[in-house]
């Protein structure tokens, strides 16, 4: 779901940073009040979970590959908007140091996966959890409804992004110049991989993860950075 | 918080495994450089020649100079992991102004 430079007209990234750019600074805000220097470390060892993860490629149908992200994770245990950030800092060291996405489409992926995914995540989360008993099936289930459905917003809203470009941005002869595919393809092949495997895999990765803090750190769900009782 | 370096030890042992994830060596859908994309298409964009080679990462593609590619994928989990340390511990100063780490230390 790293869009590299090329993919993307330089106008869609240009867009692409200024969506990103009011939720950055409204990120860092919420996360600069409520942040305590012992949430610090917290946030790092998750925003390097995402990192590593996003490394364990898994095949998908139709011959390609995808992975899981970790940004529903981070959203559930420190909260939405401390999960963006976090996913933001894993994807800029992907895109400096390691050439995965690009530099130009460096505000469309963090739109995608440090944004949308675990804004949706955590919305799903919250709207299927809502009453149910700490470490209830029913939780597990909301936490598992939640990063599947947060990966899969976020590879809609790639496939949107690069599926528009052949319809908008093509020479004289109508050969495309950016990514040459259009919605028809782009759709199915993201909603595929991530509808499938990768959706699992984010799943898995998220239920893992928290079923381990919650018996290694006592870490509950919701510690979520933004409210009162972990900020004092 | 002490049960954190339970989180980083099975951190390292991820990375330790992450060459599992150089088993499925395809490309991720749409991400195909140059070379992938002459052989799918016939012809590479013109946009993608501009700007596709913009930036030119050191360890591109999770590989490290001179190491083979699952030592050099283990050492760029590693070398990730300390990036983003070290970029949450600066921005976590900037947006902290030291203020919590006072407050903190007054509540214990």
């Amino acid at each position: 779901m790293h869009i590299p430079d090329g993919y993307l007209s330089p106008s869609t990234c240009g867009v692409m940073y200024a969506a990103s750019a009011p939720v950055w600074y409204l990120s860092a805000r919420k996360v600069s009040k409520t942040l305590t220097a012992k949430k610090v470390p917290l946030l790092s060892v998750f925003a390097a979970f995402s990192f590593v993860v996003m490394m364990f490629n898994v095949p998908v149908p139709g011959g390609t590959t995808a992975h899981a992200v970790g940004g529903t994770l981070m959203a559930i245990v420190l909260g939405p908007w401390a999960a963006t950030i976090g996913v933001s800092i894993a994807l800029l060291v992907q895109a400096i140091f390691f050439g995965d996405g690009g530099i130009l489409t460096y505000g469309a992926n963090c739109f995608n996966m440090a944004i949308v995914l675990p804004f949706v995540g955590y919305f799903v989360y919250w709207l299927t959890s809502r009453g149910a008993e700490p470490g209830s099936g029913r939780q597990w289930l909301a936490i598992a409804l939640g990063s599947y459905a947060g990966i899969n917003a976020a590879a809609f809203c790639a496939a949107l992004e690069l599926g528009i470009q052949p319809l908008l941005f093509h020479t004289a002869n109508g050969t495309p110049l950016y990514c040459p595919f259009n919605l028809s393809q782009t759709i199915p092949a993201m909603m595929i991989a991530h509808l499938t495997i990768a959706g699992i895999a984010e799943v898995i990765a998220t239920e893992g993860v928290l079923a381990f803090t919650r018996r290694s750190l006592h870490l509950g769900l919701n510690t979520d950075i933004g409210k009162k009782e972990v900020t004092a | 918080m002490k049960g954190i370096k339970k989180l980083w030890i099975g951190l390292g042992l991820l990375a330790l495994v992450s060459p599992l994830g150089l088993l499925a060596s395809n490309t991720a859908w749409g991400e195909w450089g140059s070379d992938e994309l002459t052989k799918l298409l016939g012809y590479v964009p013109q946009g993608m020649t501009r700007f596709g080679d913009l930036w030119h990462a050191p360890f591109a593609d999770y590989t490290v100079p001179r190491a083979g590619d699952r030592p050099g994928y283990i050492l760029s989990a590693l070398i990730g992991m300390a990036l983003i340390v070290l970029i949450t511990w600066l921005l976590g100063r900037l947006l902290t102004h030291g203020r919590s780490l006072s407050r903190e230390e007054q509540g214990q």
